[in-house]
């Protein structure tokens, strides 16, 4: 359609439609959302910090799912299952081992890449050429085999880690953090907060390794042009196995870090696994930083929604922006039109 | 020419399939019997789904939701309003196909293919457990239970526990389910559906227009699943948001396809023996097993691990589904 000549879309009109519905809604309700959100201002900030302090894990474990899709072009839906698998790796070290839950990063995130690049390895790596279907389906059955085998082991009896410093506090130098701290009038519990600031390093460190070594710059050169990248002499199976490994190293450890609080069962990781479709779908499949943006969106929309429409699954404003993302911006957020 | 003799063809084995399995109650009965009623409601579900998924070409990842939606108006309407479930049956599936419209239109309208596409799909299915989970005029979580109807047992559509009558039902909706997709496939517009999956482009150069066609296999598709919910509600008595719309829900619909042989008319029903016989059969293992396995006594998570590995192995060495690489086998001897 053109208009003044100016080539209008069918996706931005609907884009300007709902615009202009939300600026309607605004104008009809907005004075009385603001007093309603003056009176629960604490539920708000509270919504806020929860939000925020989750979303940081949303976005670890995406950042894992993003590399794989963006580099393999795989949809992994064993992704929920490989965090389980952490988990219960960390909880055996700490029930039985005696290690602390953040020392246990040191073995379940290397045993995580090993398992994933075995996975790509042995499994996926004979499918790579077949229809995405097949790829997702031969993950989704992965990941029934794998939480069911743990189901089989550890029964489906939640498990809990207790948090070490709960009573002590974290020593740090002079000073000691007692928990939960107070932030503006909210509650935010130290283990969120760890997990929150953990998975900034790791996506740091990722984003770093991404960027800056020559071994993220093979992987780039993969996700960007395979042919090419073998034409330079890159080993593309390789990288492939490594990438995959990385994903599930990421997602390991976002699987520890939450361990501290939140009770594991071999379903665990399902929750997670569908958030980060949608926290991927949201930054663009294959964005790194995207993922990482995407995750604390979706955690601040779920906990927001959450706060203003109680008695509504929280999730169910997630899956609102799912379908509005994969309508109107497939792309994602920050990606552009391919 | 040959595309025509074959679903002829189709249409001769279904009728004598339906011949072979009428007497089977006579021989089956209790726990065998459940295992060829479910049989019989998976390879329906899977026959249904492969419509949309295998022949159209159109991925669906959420099914559940139309399921949930047929199981959902058969309990609204048998438990509020005292009708029969057949009435439901119709309700659910006329339902099912406008929200499977619904969510085609838009999918299709911006574009979305492959995993993009599975992914709506899953994303609508999802939205809807959701919903139910909340809506309290449905129950909310809690789900329906069935209430005992009186009248004749053909109109309720219940039978007592173990009669035989619920596998001529579910004999005779899947041999409908058949006969819908074989004719359409057969028919014009089954021709366009197709010429769609292999390339849209030409086709839609060649005045076929993809919307309205691939819009008619979803509908289509949607429908007969819904038929397959509404029997699930009365033959289980029960159901809940998790039951109708879980994502659980949707794979156990794909699979029959997938691992028969997607895109073939017999595949899914293939599919639906293999799966429901490991499925049922493990489950039977694991509540008794013999002697020398009785450490899997009670040990939960066997039955659904097997499955998982069934998929995987399926994906590996038999990309085209265990009837799909058979057939190809024998054309090629």
């Amino acid at each position: 359609m053109t208009v003044k000549g100016l080539k209008v879309s069918g996706r931005s009109l609907a884009l300007l439609g709902l615009g202009i519905a939300a600026l309607a809604l605004l104008l009809v309700w907005g004075g009385e959302a603001l007093a309603w959100a003056q009176d629960n201002r604490v539920v708000l900030v509270q919504a806020v910090v929860t939000g925020l302090l989750l979303g940081g894990v949303y976005s670890l474990v995406s950042m894992g799912l993003t590399l794989i899709f963006g580099v393999l072009d795989i949809l992994n839906f064993a992704h929920g299952a490989f965090m389980a698998l952490a988990m219960y790796a960390s909880f055996v070290l700490v029930r039985n081992a005696g290690f602390g839950p953040y020392l246990s990063l040191l073995i379940s995130v290397p045993l995580l890449f090993f398992i994933g690049a075995l996975v790509q390895r042995v499994l996926l790596d004979r499918v790579m050429d077949q229809p995405h279907e097949n790829q997702l389906l031969l993950t989704f059955g992965l990941a029934l085999l794998i939480e069911n085998v743990l189901l089989m082991v550890f029964t489906a009896t939640p498990r809990t880690v207790e948090f070490p410093y709960a009573q002590t506090g974290i020593p740090l130098g002079i000073t000691t953090i007692q928990g939960p701290l107070n932030v503006f009038g909210a509650v935010a519990d130290l283990p969120r907060v760890i997990a929150f600031l953990g998975s900034l390093v790791i996506a740091g460190g990722l984003f770093y390794l991404l960027q800056r070594t020559s071994l993220g710059t093979a992987i780039r050169a993969v996700a960007e042009n395979p042919d090419g990248a073998a034409m330079v002499g890159i080993d593309v199976r390789r990288m492939h196995v490594i990438t995959f490994g990385l994903g599930t190293a990421c997602v390991a450890a976002a699987g520890t870090l939450v361990l501290p609080f939140l009770s594991l069962q071999p379903t665990t990781g399902e929750q997670f696994n569908v958030i980060a479709f949608v926290v991927v779908v949201l930054g663009g499949l294959g964005n790194v930083v995207g993922a990482l943006v995407g995750g604390i969106l979706i955690g601040l929309v779920q906990e927001l929604g959450g706060a203003f429409v109680p008695g509504v699954d929280k999730l169910f404003f997630v899956f609102v922006v799912f379908v509005l993302t994969l309508l109107l911006r497939p792309q994602g957020l920050f990606g552009r039109k391919s | 020419m040959e595309v025509l003799r074959r679903f002829d063809r189709d249409l001769l084995v279904l009728a004598a399939g339906v011949l072979v399995l009428i007497p089977v109650p006579l021989f089956l009965s209790g726990f065998l019997l459940e295992v060829a009623i479910q049989t019989l409601l998976f390879g329906l579900l899977g026959v249904a789904w492969n419509l949309m998924g295998g022949f159209a070409g159109q991925f669906s990842f959420g099914h559940a939701a139309f399921f949930g939606i047929g199981a959902y108006a058969t309990a609204v309407v048998v438990t509020d309003y005292g009708l029969s479930p057949w009435i439901g049956m119709l309700l659910g599936a006329a339902l099912a196909a406008a929200f499977g419209v619904l969510v085609g239109f838009l999918s299709f309208r911006y574009g979305l293919k492959g995993v993009f596409f599975a992914l709506a799909t899953f994303a609508f299915a999802e939205m809807l457990r959701l919903i139910f989970r909340s809506l309290e005029a449905v129950n909310a979580a809690r789900g329906f239970n069935i209430p005992i109807q009186s009248g004749n047992p053909w109109l309720t559509l219940q039978f007592p526990q173990g009669s035989p009558n619920y596998y001529y039902v579910i004999l005779a909706l899947l041999a409908l389910t058949l006969l819908v997709v074989i004719l359409l496939m057969r028919s014009r517009a089954g021709t366009f559906i197709l010429s769609i999956r292999e390339n849209e482009d030409a086709a839609a150069a060649l005045g076929v227009n993809p919307m309205r066609y691939k819009l008619l296999a979803v509908a289509v598709s949607a429908a007969l699943t819904a038929i397959g919910g509404a029997f699930y509600v009365q033959y289980f008595f029960f159901i809940d948001p998790d039951l109708a719309f879980g994502a659980g829900v949707s794979i156990q619909i794909l699979l029959p396809a997938i691992v028969g042989g997607i895109g073939t008319i017999w595949g899914p029903v293939v599919g639906a023996l293999i799966i429901i016989v490991l499925g049922q059969g493990s489950t039977a293992l694991v509540r008794t097993p013999p002697p020398f396995l009785d450490v899997l006594q009670g040990v939960s998570g066997l039955d659904v691990a097997i499955y998982g590995a069934l998929i995987v192995l399926v994906v590996l060495f038999l990309p085209r589904g265990v009837f799909g690489t058979l057939r190809e086998r024998l054309r090629a001897a």
